[in-house]
């Protein structure tokens, strides 16, 4: 769907930023309305996309998970195949891109899993743009590669040592260095969240997950899936996943939500399934908070689902019906980390594991002859020491 | 009746920025009134809040020690209740825009007027936002105070126009906090907001200086300070009273006459 002219999905979205934005804001509106049109511009990103990212990514048809679980057919969209290893890639070839039109020399981004971080650090390397990536303190920690990785391609990472020194801490970062200079420099953020245009923005590159998914499973299956389904943080990957099919009303839409230890604990990040409406990040929108509006520290053991907020998009789907929302813990999801590593020698990020957990429990009570599509939005490799720490292996990258 | 003029009539304002709750709402009374001793015009009451996106660290760490002891906008209102017993000073509160949607804008307007706040500044809601809250503001009397920075160019008349109360003037790029330096031609940004409107101005972001109050004071109605402020309660915490009056009085001294 398409934001109206306020910015808005029904009441959630908006531009709640301070005024020193507000031009540059608009600025970027202009800018992203005229270049998604243009032509030369929607070539140059389909070619890169193409032969740089390596889309379009597979539909991948898990004969032996469908056999072993005994339901519904099961595809993944494996966008953990595309380079970066994340479905990442998508939002930032766009919107460096974009800045380089605007004339912008330097692109900022927020990461948590440093998933994010290092698809703009990437771009902007092949882009010829100066780049400077913040991360929260933990996260550095979390991720270590992925800062070495960054730091490879040429980018400063900033460690953000305010607050809870996550993903949110990293995104007020990144809002506080545009206010400061926002000149020759866009701020590339990373999900479907945020002021407008950037949740339509980044749902609209992002859609090519499901434009692709679309025509292949036509192509391979002759109809269109039961189920559709995918992690939801700031919700980037599922609304790429989601868009092509909310028009399909057959096609049921899940997100999966991180529940860190359980929505019962105060140890969670599921912002639908425990978070209220609020006005946080430029939008409005559900978030996890207190009474008095404060912002709670959420906690899961995926940094890149660490968030206390959900995209606007995702708000409108959820209260109209649209979507459905599901909280996964964490100990779900590392089971289905280890799960489809042994089943189908896939080694899924932990992000993309919370949506792999769901799926095993409603495909095997689909029937035989319904179809699943699950979006695999990036690899694991970055997970498995955090995953045999959980393990209680002393293992250290 | 809504005090916010009353600072500006006939003179020069400063404007004393502090956050509530730091180090307790006890204090942030007193030197509220402290304050006001030495001269200050009118006082912004920040309500703590976890993710203040347009502060600097310096206020950042006074909204973490605010809600670490504590504080809640509920004890923010009853510390207003029991000090407009004591001054008239006019008073405004300055809070992310999620603390008031979260508390409710009708019942938190309600409890301004009721307490004594006469306006509020929100600095993550833009003039085209402003829709939602700015009515109920009116009814009970607020003033929705608007911010104009050195990028809104064409945008000042258009905001400056439908402005309440006085104009906050944010003279740098950024965040608050003291600079050494301000570049920006705020007189020039003054002078555009002075052909659509007869609303005072005040300038802030990065004023800690007597000279700086003295040539920013001069070029609008009004000079706002607040890193320099919280920064000195950080230093001295609960003894921090006599340091702010002695501050704002040197400050007040600048003031152009």
């Amino acid at each position: 769907m398409s934001a109206d002219k306020h910015g808005r999905f029904g009441e959630f979205g908006g531009q709640y930023i301070p005024e020193t934005l507000m031009n540059e804001i608009h600025k970027l509106e202009e800018a992203y309305e005229h270049y998604k049109n243009d032509p030369e511009f929607v070539e140059e990103l389909d070619t890169l996309n193409r032969e740089y990212a390596g889309r379009p990514s597979l539909l991948y048809y898990a004969e032996k998970m469908t056999r072993d679980l005994g339901g519904a057919k099961i595809y993944f969209k494996r966008e953990d195949l595309n380079h970066t290893g994340s479905h990442k890639i998508n939002n930032v070839l766009g919107q460096v891109l974009l800045a380089k039109k605007m004339g912008k020399t330097r692109v900022i981004a927020e990461t948590g899993a440093g998933q994010h971080g290092v698809a703009t650090a990437t771009a902007a390397a092949l882009l010829d743009m100066e780049c400077e990536v913040y991360m929260g303190k933990e996260d550095t920690i979390r991720q270590a590669l992925n800062v070495y990785r960054m730091e490879l391609l040429g980018t400063k990472v900033h460690p953000v040592e305010s607050g809870t020194q996550t993903l949110k801490d990293a995104v007020n970062a990144c809002m506080r260095e545009w206010t400061a200079r926002v000149d020759d420099t866009l701020y590339v953020l990373g999900s479907v969240m945020g002021p407008h245009p950037f949740p339509q923005m980044v749902g609209d590159f992002q859609s090519i997950i499901s434009k692709e998914a679309r025509a292949q499973i036509l192509e391979k299956e002759g109809r269109l899936p039961d189920v559709v389904m995918a992690c939801v943080g700031g919700g980037s990957n599922a609304m790429g996943s989601f868009r092509e099919f909310i028009d399909d009303k057959e096609v049921r839409l899940i997100g999966c939500e991180a529940a860190g230890k359980g929505v019962e604990t105060d140890r969670t990040a599921a912002t639908m399934a425990v978070g209220t409406k609020g006005v946080f990040h430029g939008m409005k929108s559900y978030f996890c908070q207190n009474e008095y509006g404060q912002i709670a520290p959420v906690y899961s053991i995926s940094a890149g689902l660490d968030y206390p907020g959900v995209g606007p998009e995702h708000a409108y789907l959820r209260d109209s019906g649209r979507a459905e929302y599901v909280p996964v813990t964490d100990e779900e999801a590392v089971q289905a980390f280890e799960y489809i590593a042994r089943t189908e020698g896939i080694i899924a990020a932990i992000e993309s594991s919370h949506a792999v957990a769901h799926l095993m429990k409603i495909a095997p009570e689909m029937d035989k002859d319904q179809i699943i599509i699950c979006t695999l939005s990036g690899r694991g490799d970055k997970d498995v020491a955090a995953i045999a720490r959980y393990r209680g292996i002393d293992l250290h990258e | 009746m809504n005090r916010i003029k009353n600072a500006f009539l006939d003179k020069k304002a400063f404007i004393a920025f502090l956050t509530a709750g730091d180090p307790s709402l006890d204090k942030t009374a007193e030197f509220i009134l402290e304050m006001e001793k030495a001269g200050a015009g009118l006082v912004e009451i920040g309500i703590p809040f976890t993710d203040p996106i347009a502060d600097g660290p310096v206020i950042q760490e006074a909204n973490i020690r605010a809600l670490d002891a504590g504080c809640t906008t509920d004890k923010i209102f009853d510390m207003v209740k029991e000090l407009r017993k004591k001054t008239q000073i006019p008073l405004c509160f300055l809070a992310y825009l999620n603390v008031l949607y979260k508390y409710g804008y009708e019942r938190f307007c309600e409890r301004c007027s009721e307490t004594g706040i006469d306006g509020f500044i929100i600095p993550d809601l833009p003039f085209e936002e402003q829709g939602e809250l700015k009515p109920v503001a009116s009814k009970y009397g607020l003033d929705l105070i608007t911010m104009i920075a050195p990028t809104s160019k064409e945008r000042i008349k258009t905001v400056a126009k439908e402005a309440d109360g006085f104009i906050y003037v944010v003279s740098s790029m950024g965040v608050t906090g003291e600079r050494s330096e301000i570049t920006t031609d705020v007189g020039e940004i003054v002078n555009t907001i002075r052909t659509v409107t007869d609303t005072p101005t005040a300038i802030g972001f990065g004023i800690s200086k007597k000279e700086q109050v003295t040539k920013f004071a001069g070029l609008s109605d009004g000079a706002i300070v607040g890193s320099a402020i919280v920064k000195i309660i950080a230093k001295y915490g609960e003894n921090a009273g006599e340091k702010l009056y002695e501050y704002v009085s040197e400050m007040v001294s600048g003031l152009p006459q």
